[in-house]
């Protein structure tokens, strides 16, 4: 797919002609156009889809993790704690959440209480110096309604949630305040290295960079197969649905309560959201499809089973919702970051449940990556930090504050106002329905759409290429 | 701030203006309760019948044939006429005791307090998440109140040749709906050996020109943007595809108790409705509830408009001391 016709392209032709292009918008794409933009370079993100977190970013379980049972020494354990760290650090001045759970390690057989020693030492081994081990009597004096089934618990104090969407809105937010540049729908085809810098071809026109970072999750390998001519590994879509409870079950359980992971998967993890739900998932299916997104009725229902059985006062509590994310697992476990360098090339891959946690990490890896390679940028001084609006339900909410017009969606509690802030940004409006609804929450509540479909139809009309009605009735 | 009584001191505050909650404080204001405030979070008041653009509504309360638009107008008119006042774009958040409302409202946060509440919050049908149904999740998806206030309320629709899941009575007043505003549903599927509904109503699928597929199972809905099919499995276990831009999920009611839920009332675990005496009153006596809030799964509007005015005698002679 090379265009040799892209060398003599001009200047005025080019949709971007930036330091560091970054190919896809999905966590690790948003805090790289981050991080990259603060450290003074001009940024370019490239997003094939209409909104940032259109593949695996979408559905995850939204937990900062603080690596305790990370393959201790590894890149990933090393971007995890970083990564921490600096969610942390910056969250409060971009307005992110933090849901300060805890989290506890359940053992419900005796098998998985006998790994109780191994999990202890590998978190001490990872700087993880606070996890306690909970008797049973202490895990449900902690804990009253789990099971009774329950054996023993580790503690782990400081494992949290927070919002999936809004940390990385936040990072490419950011980018953009500080001159960072975003082009959707914009698939890149292909491109070619001219011995300095590199052309890239995308669906809405060529963008010159001198570096690329291949972010694009769930499709790098192909990315890297199209432009580079190979890949050293290949994806293996690996599917996680997940069951969301009614709000009220958030009074059941405070904290994240997972299982004794196994080596290929950290299991079926019990956990509230910052939205106010409670949630169950994700399962492990290897599958082929990269965007098959699809639910099944019968892993559903034994996922509410399996919750129920943990935590049985949620036998009465209705199911508000049900999806799946795609996670980009490859060949090998560990997380696939490679250099080109003599193509000014760098590649993410394999990054799958930590990423939510280690992306700002794996920013900060990016950026010395590129000084390694030569690059030179002087950090911006006095950076933009723009906030981005809270939906967490434990924080202060928009309806909260006078003059926001009407409720639209009464489940989630989301202002007419919310929604036009989001449809009319300034920097990144809301360019596709899934987007407005991960930004403002708009029908993911218990009804789903019952009540506000329509006066949402009527707001978004003509905003989107695929709008929620579809033409006039008869009537 | 939030200023404490922000939203005044009333008699009664009922929560929903549904054909239970204005038929209830009519009949307050009639019996001579004072203060008598009905709170609803719509822009406008009249409930579900709002977007019911059909007949017939209003023979027991008007002794007349209405449409739902026309029934909600005047059952809105009787209660203003009553002497009611109605608040709208106002958000019950929280019940609390000595009846403290928890309000929000685009004048900002505040509270409410009344010596009785009643609770005519309605109830919503089913969406597909919590059916548990297979496949993708993509746009063209949505219940019969959804479809019913884009097609009269803001004269949209949906979908084109959607897919009709359920034969409820609501599910035939879907197909009416469908009708009217141009849609021509593929099918009218259900899961049981007969229709849910019985004669006269399920005469109505082949008066609508809509083929009714019984013991039809759900294998898949397929889409990734919007609807392109969804896969069936018959009693046979024969399989096929149905060609569709939209899944019309009708009917499975459930009462919409969040409020309830979310206090210190007690809930019926099975129903999902909150727990009521012999005279509608809840666990904490000072709320009550009447309507589809305690109609599970369903009832017209004129019982729900009578289910109102009876809690509101029995809320009257409570405030008289009457009440045992």
């Amino acid at each position: 797919m090379i265009n040799t016709e892209y060398t003599k392209i001009s200047k005025s032709s080019l949709l971007a002609d930036v330091d560091v292009a970054i190919i896809g918008g999905g966590v690790v794409g948003c805090a790289v156009a981050r991080r990259m933009s603060l450290e003074g370079a001009s940024v370019v993100l490239i997003e094939k889809a209409a909104d940032i977190l259109d593949g695996a970013s979408k559905g995850n379980s939204a937990i900062l993790h603080t690596g305790f049972d990370a393959p201790v020494g590894t890149l990933e354990w090393e971007c995890v704690q970083k990564g921490y760290q600096e969610y942390l650090d910056i969250r409060e001045s971009l307005n992110l959440p933090l849901l300060k759970s805890g989290a506890l390690v359940a053992a419900w057989t005796e098998e998985e209480e006998s790994r109780f020693p191994d999990i202890m030492k590998k978190g001490a081994e990872n700087g993880v110096k606070d996890l306690r081990l909970l008797s049973r009597g202490e895990a449900l004096a902690l804990e009253p309604n789990l099971s009774g089934e329950l054996r023993a618990a580790i503690a782990v104090p400081r494992e949290f949630v927070i919002d999936p969407w809004s940390a990385p809105l936040a990072y490419l937010t950011q980018a953009l305040a500080n001159g960072g540049k975003a082009l959707f729908n914009a698939a890149v085809t292909g491109g070619e290295f001219t011995g300095n810098r590199w052309l890239l071809n995308t669906a809405r026109g060529t963008v010159r960079s001198r570096y690329v970072i291949n972010s694009a999750g769930l499709y790098g390998d192909i990315l890297n197969r199209d432009v580079l001519g190979s890949s050293d590994f290949t994806i293996k879509p690996r599917k996680g649905q997940f069951v969301v409870f009614d709000k009220v079950a958030s009074k059941l359980v405070r904290s994240i309560v997972l299982p004794v992971p196994t080596k290929r998967t950290k299991g079926i993890v019990l956990f509230p959201t910052i939205f106010g739900n409670l949630m169950v998932g994700p399962t492990a299916e290897e599958q082929d499809g990269r965007d098959d997104a699809s639910v099944d009725k019968d892993i559903l229902n034994d996922l509410q089973a399996q919750a129920i059985k943990n935590l049985p006062g949620l036998a009465n509590i209705p199911v508000t919702a049900t999806y799946a994310g795609i996670r980009p697992a490859t060949e090998r476990p560990e997380y696939r970051i490679t250099e080109d360098v003599d193509r000014n090339w760098i590649t993410l891959g394999g990054i799958r449940s930590t990423g939510l946690t280690s992306a700002l990490g794996i920013a900060g890896h990016v950026h010395t990556l590129l000084q390694r390679q030569g690059a030179d940028f002087t950090a911006r001084k006095n950076p933009s930090i723009p906030r981005v609006p809270n939906l967490a339900e434990h924080l202060p909410r928009d309806c909260e504050t006078p003059g926001y017009g009407e409720i639209v969606c009464h489940c989630e509690m989301v202002t007419q106002r919310e929604i036009k802030a989001v449809l009319e940004d300034d920097l990144m409006p809301a360019g596709s329905l899934s987007g407005l609804k991960r930004r403002t929450r708009a029908t993911m509540g218990r009804c789903q759409g019952f009540y506000c479909s329509a006066r949402l139809a009527e707001l978004t009309e003509g905003k989107f290429p695929e709008p929620i009605g579809v033409g006039e009735s008869d009537e | 701030m939030s200023d404490i009584r922000k939203y005044g001191i009333y008699d009664v505050a009922i929560i929903g203006a549904g054909p239970a909650g204005l038929a209830a404080a009519a009949e307050l204001k009639r019996s001579g309760v004072e203060r008598v405030v009905v709170l609803d979070r719509e822009t406008g008041a009249g409930g579900i019948p709002r977007h019911c653009g059909h007949p017939p509504f209003g023979i027991v309360e008007y002794k007349r044939v209405l449409t739902g638009p026309s029934y909600a107008k005047r059952i809105v008119a009787t209660a203003l006429e009553s002497g009611v006042t109605i608040l709208l774009k106002t958000t019950v958040t929280s019940l609390g005791t000595e009846g403290v409302l928890g309000i929000v409202s685009p004048d900002g946060p505040g509270e409410l307090q009344a010596k009785r509440v009643l609770l005519a919050t309605g109830t919503r049908e089913t969406p597909r998440s919590a059916r548990m149904v297979s496949g993708q999740r993509a746009l063209g998806i949505c219940n019969t109140g959804a479809l019913q206030s884009m097609v009269y309320l803001k004269n949209r629709i949906p979908f084109k040749r959607p897919l009709v899941v359920g034969t409820e009575v609501v599910s035939f007043s879907a197909l009416w709906t469908c009708k009217k505003a141009g849609i021509r549903p593929v099918a009218m599927i259900e899961e049981k050996s007969h229709p849910t509904v019985r004669w006269p109503i399920y005469y109505g699928a082949r008066f609508f020109n809509v083929p009714l597929l019984l013991e039809i199972q759900i294998m898949s809905i397929n889409g990734h943007e919007r609807i392109e099919s969804v896969r069936i499995r018959d009693a046979k276990g024969n399989e096929k595809e149905i060609s569709c831009d939209g899944v019309l999920f009708t009917g499975q009611f459930t009462p919409e108790s969040t409020l309830a839920r979310t206090s210190h009332l007690e809930i019926n675990q099975i129903t999902g409705e909150p727990l009521v005496d012999d005279y509608g009153r809840c666990s904490d006596p000072n709320y009550y509830a009447a309507g589809n809030v305690l109609f599970a799964p369903v009832k017209v509007a004129g019982k729900c408009w009578q289910g109102g005015r009876e809690a509101a005698r029995l809320i009257v002679k409570d405030l008289a001391g009457s009440l045992k």
